[in-house]
């Protein structure tokens, strides 16, 4: 017994990611993980997927992570191996997605000397992480491995590195089984306390213009959480609204629904946002994408506030109700209490407050000039959405004009289809992430809808998509325009377009030959949907070069520095009232 | 930073209403591993809140846990925020801000060194001993004094030194401790 427990730091890892039930790896082989990629060699319990670059892995682990609620897992060498998963760990701690990354460290003993291929991993890693490690015994290799997918996966959850130097991976030592793991000082607490809940339900009864603002946690918090959402919106008929990260988790074709809300969210969403008299966030953190002026967010409204993070409570917006706990947990007492005390809305203060929401929705602040000899964005999305939606489909996104279209014409209705770069805003994630959903889900449709700027951020990941036989979708509304940069030249600059120009494009039809694929062009709107349906039906990685119109902007929006009734409109805004939007305060903001 | 500007420390600060600006002194009970005090400094520097005095030190060798004291500035949003912060941080077991809690004992260890001759040098012995100072070093030309006590009077005796010679001082860094039974939990 004590025997088998004898083993390397590298039988270690396999060891304990076997346990942790890890099915997949994404990874870059280098000299301080050598001993790692020889234990990988020699099982085949978890496969290794060989990435392109270690920011594709990190991207492919959130992917993974976000399409499954599992952790995601990457592994690269040290030095340049490290530096490079620094933006993909950015990404997940912004957007609170579980990962655990493992890099190789120089010997313990060189360790300061400036050695070939050293850097100060934890340090770089420090401030982007939720919590890292250093191992410098292989007997606490076992107890950190357990203790990073244990802080990774529970309370909020969030990117861990692991650093195991190459002669800690060599040493033999005791391997101790993930039993009883816990870190002393961290017990996230998920339950809400009842007087919260209570005094919640009490607020929400007495609300004449009430509505849910729901995020990411409805998400992170597992499809249980959803389907709460979904039966405490039905049980009030309190209208709902989401925040970039939360789509899905309210299905769009609910009756509720008002779509998203914030810089370019629907006139509907955002207008309710401002008149609500009691708002209820779910899962979400009042990020400055959202509310928009602070002095001017929600102004007549008491606000409850259901996260998991205390530290979210009161950072940007006071709120009169926090409930501290898991979303699913908060939903389901609070559905009780709800019941408990037999609440019903006022009926006839409801109704108004939905008609008033009708004339807005009315508005139609998603509409478009459509044109019979060039692709709209908005169109293509459209149709793409028409064709895939009756399919087991997943999106992902890169980030840019093209996300914000996805976020608005693709219409979500179940949580954990919709992967895409909220918080960090990371172009290039779209094609590696969506490597790790297919990977996870290799029997599904993965489309990532880019642009022709980011996808070239990471476009040597497609490699990694055709060795695996990973036939992910890559569907770029290519305008030649880094697009959301131009627009905002454009409100902000006085039209001078500097540097947004996407000059000497690939031949993005021959590069997915190059690499092996399938590359695909449509420039004419009646040819689309056979395009579309050629990208379904093939079972390769492909490359769709979607031609849109060059100069089209993604409205509605709040510029920056306004409040939600302030809204920029889409098809009547002139390019006067563009060009002056944004006064010189709102110029200073990002 | 920004967060002197506003509350949130959002993209979207608005100078409007001045909050009072104050002094905090927080406890953190942390678990004594390396990084801890990197991550904690590292939360300082990277959301822009300051730093007055920090002191840390182990305190329970069997159980490895550290104790910090922080004193920091900050207005009401910002200091709950800062403690928010701290208190989500892995390896910190709890915070508590002894300022908000009121009823606390905050003390510092200076050593002062002085040089002079004649009759400064006998005023600076006299003063030393009025605040209760002990020599702790001396030469026929230098004394060096440990002298602790609140902050502000370690404030007030290097003030008074000034004239009088001083030549260098090294501070401790506030500890500061809650009166009464109640303990901070590990």
């Amino acid at each position: 017994m004590a025997e088998d427990m004898m083993m390397t730091g590298a039988e270690m890892v396999l060891r304990a990611l076997a346990e942790h039930g890890v099915k997949h790896v994404f990874g870059y082989p280098g000299g301080a993980v050598l001993p790692i990629y020889d234990e990988f060699f020699q099982q085949d319990k978890v496969k290794h997927i060989l990435v392109r670059h270690e920011q594709g892995a990190t991207h492919m682990a959130e992917g993974y992570a976000r399409s499954t609620g599992l952790c995601g897992v990457a592994l690269a060498t040290s030095g340049p191996g490290a530096t490079n998963c620094v933006t993909g760990l950015m990404d997940a701690l912004a957007d609170s997605i579980p990962m655990v990354l493992l890099t190789g460290q120089v010997p313990t003993h060189l360790i300061g000397s400036d050695a070939f291929q050293e850097c100060d991993t934890v340090g770089i890693t420090r401030p982007c992480t939720k919590q890292n490690w250093l191992v410098k015994d292989v007997n606490d290799l076992a107890r950190i491995m357990h203790e990073a997918f244990y802080v990774a996966m529970t309370g909020r959850p969030g990117p861990v590195v692991v650093d195991i130097p190459k002669d800690v991976q060599f040493a033999k030592g005791t391997y101790t089984p993930k039993t009883g793991v816990i870190v002393k000082s961290y017990q996230p607490k998920t339950q809400p306390d009842m007087a919260s809940v209570e005094a919640a339900v009490a607020l929400m009864a007495t609300a004449k213009k009430p509505l849910f603002y729901t995020g990411g946690g409805v998400i992170n918090s597992g499809p249980r959480a959803s389907k709460l959402l979904r039966e405490f919106v039905e049980l009030t008929g309190i209208p709902i609204t989401s925040t970039l990260m939360g789509l899905g988790a309210y299905p769009a074709s609910g009756k509720e629904w008002l779509g998203m809300l914030g810089m370019h969210g629907t006139y509907e969403a955002n207008m309710a946002m401002h008149d609500c008299d009691v708002m209820i966030n779910v899962g979400a953190r009042f990020d400055d994408r959202i509310t928009g002026r602070l002095d001017a967010f929600a102004p007549n409204s008491k606000k409850i506030h259901i996260d998991i993070d205390p530290s979210s409570i009161n950072k940007v917006v006071r709120v009169a109700v926090p409930v501290i706990a898991d979303v699913a947990a908060a939903l389901e007492a609070m559905i009780a209490s709800w019941k408990k005390h037999k609440h019903t809305l006022d009926h006839k203060a409801l109704s108004s407050w939905k008609a008033e929401i009708g004339k807005w929705k009315s508005v139609d602040s998603l509409k478009y000039r459509s044109n019979k000899d060039v692709i709209m964005p908005q169109y293509a999305i459209e149709r793409l959405f028409a064709l895939t939606k009756d399919m087991d489909t997943y999106i992902t996104t890169e980030v840019g004009q093209h996300q914000m279209w996805a976020a608005q014409f693709y219409r979500f209705e179940e949580p954990n289809r919709w992967m895409t770069s909220g918080g960090l805003g990371t172009m290039g994630y779209g094609l590696p992430a969506a490597v790790g959903v297919q990977a996870a889900h290799p029997k599904s449709l993965v489309i990532d809808i880019a642009g022709d700027a980011s996808v070239q951020m990471t476009i040597q990941e497609f490699s990694t998509a055709i060795q695996y036989k990973l036939p992910i979708k890559i569907f770029i509304l290519n305008n030649q325009y880094m697009g959301m940069v131009r627009q905002w030249q454009q409100l902000l600059h006085g039209n001078r377009l500097s540097e947004s120009y996407s000059e000497a494009l690939p031949d993005f039809v021959k590069l997915a030959e190059a690499y092996g694929g399938v590359g695909l062009r449509c420039e004419k709107p009646g040819e689309l949907d056979d395009a579309i349906k050629a990208m379904i039906a093939s079972p390769h990685p492909v490359i769709f070069d979607c031609r849109v119109a060059n100069l089209a902007n993604c409205f509605p929006m709040i510029p920056s520095g306004k409040a939600h009734n302030e809204m920029l409109l889409g098809a009547d805004v002139s390019d006067e009232e563009v060009g002056s939007a944004i006064d010189a305060k709102g110029k200073a903001l990002v | 930073m920004n967060a002197h500007k506003e509350a949130s420390g959002s993209a979207y600060f608005i100078d409007t209403k001045k909050l009072e600006v104050n002094t905090h002194t927080l406890a953190v009970v942390a678990e004594n591993q390396p990084g801890v005090l990197a991550r904690i400094i590292g939360l300082f520097a990277g959301r822009g809140y300051n730093i007055d005095s920090l002191t840390v030190s182990e305190t329970e060798h069997e159980k490895h846990v550290s104790r910090f004291t922080i004193v920091t500035s900050g207005t009401a949003p910002v200091v709950a925020q800062i403690k928010a912060q701290l208190e989500r941080m892995v390896l910190v077991h709890s915070v508590a801000d002894l300022t908000l809690q009121g009823n606390f004992l905050a003390r510092e260890l200076a050593m002062v060194k002085v040089s002079g001759e004649g009759d400064k040098r006998v005023e600076a012995l006299r003063l030393a001993d009025a605040f209760r100072a002990r020599v702790v070093d001396a030469s026929t030309d230098s004394f060096v004094f440990e002298l602790t006590g609140k902050p502000d009077k370690i404030d007030q005796f290097i003030s008074l030194m000034v004239p009088l010679g001083l030549v260098e001082v090294s501070r401790t860094g506030v500890a500061a401790i809650s009166r009464g039974l109640e303990a901070m939990k590990v």
